[in-house]
């Protein structure tokens, strides 16, 4: 059992991925019943791993590629934060999915792209070497790309080339990184310590930032984000996936994995790369947010500050201090959080009100209200105010870098809340203040449009009120500090 | 064990006979030497893999005066690919050729050259005797020829003239080469001439034969003839010209200079061949990059492909045989060449099928093809993924294996080549891709479902070879230069 869980969770997505291409696409209820059942057993899955992980259970799936090059699989704590957040808003998305797209034709491959990419997300997550980390990372990359272009017009295929044009050779750079580093110290297994004795500082050095330069189109890190606000192209589902779990998340969850469990933050301190990290870690965050404040399509501005809000993580891995980890740790559930509840928000207000500027969001809290609402506590947790989790995240990035003794961080963290607020507020106000210039109905979407939204920003209010508990997000994210990466 | 390998050579040629004869029955003839070939070669395999490599002398005469079959962990690897491709090939070429009527010359002729081209590739594989190399060089060439020019169109019989004129002249000096070889030490099996005293003409015998093998692989810069003749053949043509008659003159190099006369590669030597499988990488790739016709595209990718596999000289011949990493160098080319193979295959399998339903091979035409065949539209994917070098396919374990070794061994360009090559043929692949997914105007014509899977037979493998690589890792060791060297270095 403890053997075949690893495979057995991975196949909850992947199967279905495989069986829904060859559903015929009139099939809805066949192919929604069969990802809706995977998502449902991966929760159930999850759950039961939560709780056994918690006691100090590890589950593993091991086989060799070659004599010593180990495909492997493994839960563990770490393993388990970025788990259960892909598999709980899959299951959100799923639904979401199905609401949106109703019985538009070509779906069955639609949905088993996106069941893959969530199978690959699934196994950058349990992947236990590298180079299981980097299979899943190339089939994260091609499973995106025809949910990219799906809607197949020029400006789709332009987002889905520019895309590629990033992630390619940010592949080939990630790959040269770590035949470099296998190639001088063996295969490298997460578990195990790395014997860095056979290359010198200035190699780690390089292959450290070979490392950051391959994760960080992922990732987003600038100058490396230009391919993100053109993929806001993509119907809103997959951009709330991508935004919120797969693309972005894979990115900053490697540059955990990497930092933690590859070169080890003692060994990164020594070689003098923390602060560099940090630093590109904060432009990003403030570049983001700046050009956020000059977007005038609410897709592209929720791109923005995922560019700015997924580097709060690199930030807190970074800094290194136990406070700055766990706020690190913890964001990637958060942002997670919020920023799945604005990409629904954004893409039901696009398919019921034709919503997609700035400047026609005039009103819109009237027409629907459960979606304004929703859209609010997700502005809200953004810009870091209690009792969200935003501001959870914000508080423990705060106190570690004090104790970094990295006092200008609390300077960008503050100009970052700032800015936020500047970009998002005119959007709470033109939503619930302004009047609409024309008086119009209700369009309140289906409960299946909104529920997914009403679950994910309370979810992110209960993540903040609730912070002290040990299966919050924040309990689990001590857990993970505690049992491996603080001195 | 004679049984095996006389099976597993003569089997095809007899089918071949026999389709010359019963022109009517030339495809079941052929499905039936796949299937025994099948069977031999998956025999032969159990066998080799307990750890030895199977050695028979034909008539019960040892060299140097009889003639040596041997199967090592490399023949199996390329027999059993080969087998796969032509199964590939027997399953469309049934369809292919029914379709343009029994009647036709095409057909009466498409058998018994297909099924000897197989058995001259497959005696290539297991020979170990200079000339009887020569002899099944010369045979595969013919047949090769034959089969471009089989269509009798205008466009293709210059091709085919084309590819004639260059593979003679490559014949010719191959034999030229061996004759000196043979003059100056009486013997032509690769282990006696191993095993000789070095004469001053060897390094001319050598590079006579390299030029000549070069030609037939149309290895940079004697690659004029392949786009134009690969991509003028029929389909089931193309995919056995791609996959497997460069891969029969490169197995022939790679015993000649790594096992025959591995004292004669001096340092200049190797780097010249990396040089020249850069040149090959490159041009090929951005040539593909230019075309507007899929078959030209494959077929321009195939000149960058060999490119790859000559890197197998400066990672792991001569002095570098000694370097950390180069036995994994040597079995990453197999993997790649295996990996091409059959991904090379499938490819000019879709472009048939693809061709027979819109009738041209102009990207333009494949619009809306993931819609119309979806399983031929996911094999050029798995195919595309395997070129490429994506994981988790056999392109990537032979990317894997030879860029850890040119790193381990500090030869930091051949690296940056091999991620290079990998970009553009991402960039090459990326065109028909994003077209296979683009919109159509008009719905294109469905083809049924049993042909759409022929393809995915072989791109499946190609990635399945990434997946289970450790068997065939393991395999590729026996008999091989560093037999004695366990796992990865």
């Amino acid at each position: 059992m403890n053997v075949l869980l690893p495979m057995l969770i991975l196949s909850t997505s992947l199967l279905p991925a495989v069986l829904t291409f060859f559903i015929p696409d009139d099939r809805h209820g066949t192919r929604n019943a069969l990802s809706l059942g995977g998502a449902v057993l991966k929760l159930g899955l999850v759950a039961f791993m939560l709780s056994e992980v918690a006691n100090g259970a590890i589950y593993e799936t091991r086989f060799e590629f070659a004599p010593g090059l180990e495909f492997l699989l493994r839960v563990d704590a770490l393993s388990l934060l970025f788990l259960t957040l892909s598999a709980v808003l899959w299951f959100l998305t799923n639904i979401y999915a199905i609401a949106y797209f109703g019985k538009k034709p070509e779906l069955s491959r639609f949905f088993g792209f996106f069941s893959l990419c969530v199978a690959a997300t699934t196994g950058i997550a349990l992947s236990g070497t590298l180079i299981s980390f980097f299979i899943f990372f190339e089939l994260l990359t091609l499973s995106t790309w025809p949910l990219v272009v799906h809607k197949r017009n020029e400006t789709s295929f332009a987002a889905g080339r520019a895309y590629l044009a990033y992630a390619m050779p940010a592949s080939a750079v990630l790959l040269a990184a770590i035949v470099w580093l296998e190639s001088a110290v063996g295969p490298v297994a997460f578990t195990e310590d790395v014997d860095f004795s056979s290359l010198d500082d200035t190699s780690l050095r390089i292959i450290f930032a070979m490392f950051i330069v391959g994760l960080g189109v992922k990732a987003a890190l600038i100058p490396l984000h230009g391919w993100l606000p053109l993929a806001m192209v993509a119907p809103a589902p997959v951009s709330a996936l991508l935004h919120a779990v797969a693309v972005v998340k894979a990115g900053a969850f490697g540059i955990m994995r990497i930092t933690f469990d590859v070169f080890g933050i003692d060994r990164l301190d020594d070689l003098g790369i923390t602060t560099p990290l940090a630093i590109l870690a904060a432009a990003t965050i403030l570049w983001g947010s700046i050009q956020a404040l000059f977007q005038d399509n609410i897709k592209k501005l929720l791109a923005y500050s995922t560019i700015s809000q997924v580097s709060y993580i690199i930030l807190g891995i970074a800094l290194g201090g136990p406070y700055a980890v766990i706020g690190g740790l913890v964001h990637l559930v958060h942002q997670g959080l919020m920023k799945i509840t604005l990409f629904f928000c954004a893409g039901a207000f696009d398919e019921q009100a034709g919503v997609t500027l700035i400047d026609e969001l005039n009103g819109l809290g009237g027409r629907m209200p459960w979606t304004a609402s929703c859209f609010t506590v997700g502005v809200l947790g953004m810009i870091g105010l209690p009792p969200t989790a935003g501001f959870v995240t914000k508080i423990y990035l705060g106190v570690g870098a004090l104790q970094s003794n990295a006092e200008w961080v609390l300077v960008v963290l503050v100009a970052s809340t700032l800015l936020n607020a500047a970009y998002f507020l005119p959007l709470i106000y033109r939503i619930w203040i302004c009047d609409s210039a024309k008086d119009e109905q209700p369009v309140e979407p289906s409960i299946l449009l909104t529920g997914p939204a009403v679950v994910t920003a309370s979810a992110s209010l209960v993540a903040g009120m609730m912070a002290g508990s040990a299966f919050s997000p924040l309990g689990w994210a001590t857990l993970i500090a505690e049992r491996g990466y603080l001195p | 064990m004679t049984l095996v390998l006389a099976t597993i050579v003569g089997l095809p040629f007899a089918a071949a006979m026999l389709a010359v004869i019963f022109g009517r029955y030339g495809g079941p003839l052929a499905a039936a030497a796949v299937a025994g070939v099948a069977v031999a070669t998956a025999a032969l395999i159990v066998i080799v893999a307990e750890g030895q490599p199977v050695t028979i002398d034909v008539a019960g005469w040892p060299a140097p005066l009889g003639i040596t079959l041997e199967a090592d962990g490399l023949a199996c690897g390329f027999l059993a690919m080969a087998t796969l491709v032509m199964s590939g090939v027997v399953a469309q070429g049934r369809a292919y050729f029914y379709n343009t009527g029994p009647e036709r010359r095409a057909t009466w002729a498409f058998w018994p050259l297909a099924l000897l081209l197989w058995a001259a590739i497959n005696a290539i594989f297991l020979s170990r005797d200079l000339f009887n190399l020569y002899v099944g060089l010369e045979l595969m060439t013919l047949c090769a020829v034959a089969l471009v020019a089989i269509e009798g169109k205008a466009e293709t019989l210059a091709a085919a003239l084309r590819y004639m004129l260059v593979a003679l002249i490559g014949s010719l000096l191959y034999l030229l080469g061996v004759v000196l070889l043979y003059s100056a030490h009486g013997v032509l099996d690769i282990g006696l001439i191993a095993a000789r005293v070095t004469a001053p003409t060897d390094i001319l015998a050598a590079a006579l034969m390299t030029a000549g093998l070069a030609a037939k692989m149309a290895l940079f810069p004697f690659h004029a003839w392949l786009p134009p003749a690969h991509s003028g053949a029929p389909a089931p043509a193309s995919a056995m010209l791609s996959a497997l008659v460069p891969k029969a003159a490169f197995v022939i190099l790679m015993r000649l200079w790594l096992e025959a006369v591995p004292d004669l590669s001096a340092a200049s030597l190797l780097a010249l061949f990396g040089t020249l499988g850069t040149a090959a990488i490159l041009h090929g790739g951005v040539m593909a990059l230019r075309q507007n016709r899929l078959k030209l595209v494959i077929a321009y990718s195939t000149v960058s492909q060999i490119g790859y596999l000559l890197l197998v000289f400066p990672l792991a011949g001569g002095a570098s045989a000694a370097q950390p990493g180069a036995a994994d160098a040597w079995k990453g080319v197999v993997f790649h060449a295996l990996s091409h193979g059959l991904a090379k295959a499938a490819m000019f399998l879709c472009a048939g099928l693809w061709m027979a339903s819109v009738g041209h091979d102009r990207l333009e035409g494949l619009r809306g093809q993931a819609r119309a065949t979806p399983i031929t539209a996911f094999a050029f994917g798995l195919a595309a993924i395997a070129l490429i070098g994506l994981p988790p396919s056999g392109g990537f374990t032979a990317k894997y294996l030879m860029l850890t070794s040119a790193l381990a061994s500090g030869q930091l360009i051949w690296a940056v080549v091999l991620l290079l090559g990998g970009l553009l043929t991402a960039a090459y692949l990326y065109r028909p891709l994003a077209m296979i997914f683009a919109k159509a105007d008009a719905a294109p014509v469905a083809v049924s479902r049993s042909q759409q899977a022929v393809p995915l037979l072989l791109a499946g493998t190609a990635i399945l070879l990434g997946i289970a690589s450790s068997g065939p890792f393991e395999l590729f060791q026996i008999g091989s230069p560093w037999a004695d060297i366990e796992g990865l270095e």
